[in-house]
């Protein structure tokens, strides 16, 4: 099967510090991808780069076989590539609903009188709907996450991205946050999940990348990864 | 459609009454002292589409507006054209250097865009300056056609002022109720989200300040017939910059609503005390007003309003 996505030799840097460093990966249509690596190991910097909001250095990358290395990230979330913000970053001037129609409007052409039916489905299907009409800053942390995945899927993913949706929240919350996904997953999403929390990563994913210093150090299941004598030096050194 | 059909009326039965009140030919200081109040509407309405819907603050409000007013200057002293002409050039004079001021948002956010507006108003003021054709640092005076349509030249400006205020708040308003206005108002809250939901963000940044630029342009061309007398200085006056923000802040920068209201009390504030204490107490009165309400009512009239009703 063809990959959805393809990163070939991305090349990140930030004056001489080399955050992504010839990078290939390859994601495949419906697949659950999981991307760890300890902090400063280049994963958010790889998503920006592949949602666009920052430019390559080098490489390239493709979606569905075209080339979209050079497109800005509207042109990308709307070929649907969409993610998640890992600290949240609603609109904060909406209220929870109306945060929904910008994706849906924009990136999903859903015409503005039908969006608000449409943000109300995916409102419900997330557990958020007692909050539609409320501004984020009457939500909860854990609400906070969920408004960022119902927005994202508002834009109605082919690939979701989602950074570090469940960091600081509780082990019920993780669970909580984890079914949607695996709900996403069942509908023929294909989803990259960045994560710290292992417990999350290791059930969610069926294959596993491991970044370290901007280069892949390890690929494989989560038994094979857990295994990696690699991967447990990159987090805990020698 | 119908909505837009009962905005058009309502448009028209503006320019209807003000072209009555032009015909009843009162006082003439009512119609001088109208026609700066209208102008704040236009002023305040199209800083409003950047600073308020987009939420990039632009300090250089006098450079757009003397644009305007130096473009009609331009065209008043090589062509002699008609005042149409005059307004549709320095709209659209004042519209390119919008567009231009677009693209340093790619790179410029928050305070330094705003910086950044500032010191373009300075650098026009000093191009004007070394500008012999226009008047140069000297000024220069200008003749007001003959014959206008309703006897008095400053009552025929006064008509002009309400079509183009008219027209400014019909744009306004149908920005802000368009795909375009949500798609703005997501890039202020957060720019990188809006981008990242499929908001072609730096289109709509060169759509606001395009017409921005092009209303502030359309405000400052009929100046110099105004006037009589343009000289960089009353033309690049501090006044503007100011009021052109103080007014959406005061009336509240969500809706269109709100910069009329700011204009309307703040404009005709500053005409009485410039005519019952003195004229240098205008931007005294703005401040002390623009003061009160960033603490006391950050969201404007129209937030105070909300408020009240309990929303």
């Amino acid at each position: 099967m063809p990959a959805l996505l393809e990163v070939e030799g991305l090349t990140k840097r930030f004056g001489g510090f080399t955050a992504v460093n010839r990078l290939t990966l390859h994601v495949k249509p419906g697949e659950r991808f999981g991307l760890i690596g300890p902090n400063g190991s280049g994963k958010t910097t790889l998503i920006n780069c592949v949602s666009g909001t920052l430019p390559a250095d080098g490489g390239r990358i493709l979606f569905e076989g075209h080339e979209i290395t050079n497109l800005p990230a509207h042109r990308r979330t709307r070929l649907g590539i969409v993610r998640s913000f890992q600290i949240p970053k609603p609109f904060t001037s909406m209220t929870v609903l109306e945060n929904l129609d910008i994706p849906l409007e924009y990136a999903a052409h859903r015409r503005s009188s039908e969006a608000d039916a449409d943000a109300m489905d995916i409102l419900r299907a997330i557990g958020l709907e007692a909050k539609a009409h409320l501004r984020p800053a009457g939500l909860t942390q854990i609400e906070m996450r969920k408004l960022e995945l119902a927005r994202a899927m508002a834009a109605r993913p082919k690939l979701l991205i989602s950074d570090e949706a469940m960091a600081g929240l509780s082990s019920a919350e993780v669970d909580d946050i984890l079914t949607i996904l695996f709900r996403l997953s069942e509908r023929g999403i294909t989803i990259i999940m960045i994560e710290h929390i292992m417990r999350a990563v290791m059930r969610f994913s069926e294959r596993i990348v491991v970044l370290d210093a901007g280069e892949r150090i390890a690929e494989g299941t989560p038994e094979e990864i857990v295994r990696n004598p690699d991967v447990e030096r990159a987090y805990l050194g020698e | 459609m119908r909505r837009t059909g009962v905005v058009l009326l309502v448009g028209l039965a503006v320019v209807a009454a003000g072209t009555l009140v032009a015909s009843l030919r009162v006082n003439p200081y009512f119609y001088f002292a109208a026609y700066v109040i209208l102008q704040y509407i236009v002023i305040a309405t199209a800083w409003n589409i950047l600073g308020g819907y987009a939420g990039y603050v632009n300090f250089g409000t006098p450079a757009f507006f003397a644009l305007g007013a130096y473009t009609a200057v331009f065209l008043i002293q090589s062509t002699r054209a008609p005042l149409p002409v005059l307004i549709l050039a320095g709209g659209l004079v004042s519209a390119l250097l919008g567009l231009g001021i677009g693209y340093l948002t790619l790179r410029l956010r928050g305070v330094f865009f705003s910086i950044a507006t500032l010191a373009l108003s300075i650098v026009l003021q000093t191009v004007i300056i070394n500008w012999e054709f226009v008047g140069g640092s000297r000024g220069l005076s200008v003749l007001r056609p003959s014959g206008p349509p309703f006897g008095n030249y400053v009552t025929f400006l006064f008509t002009v002022m309400v079509l183009l205020a008219v027209v400014s708040v019909t744009v306004a308003r149908f920005i802000e109720r368009s795909w375009i206005g949500r798609g703005l108002a997501a890039l202020r809250d957060n720019e990188e989200a809006a981008e990242c939901m499929g908001v072609p963000t730096l289109r709509l940044k060169l759509f606001a300040t395009t017409v921005s630029g092009f209303l502030l342009g359309v405000a400052g061309a009929p100046f110099p017939y105004y006037v009589t007398f343009v000289d960089p200085n009353s033309a690049f006056s501090l006044d503007y910059a100011v009021n052109a923000l103080a007014m959406p802040m005061i009336g509240g920068t969500t809706s269109w609503v709100g910069p009329i209201i700011g204009a309307v009390l703040l404009g005709t504030a500053q005409q009485l005390a410039t005519v019952t204490i003195s004229s240098e107490m205008n931007l005294f009165i703005v401040g002390v007003v623009l003061v009160a309400f960033v603490v006391l009512a950050p969201e404007g009239i129209l937030g105070l309003v909300r408020r009240v009703r309990g929303r």
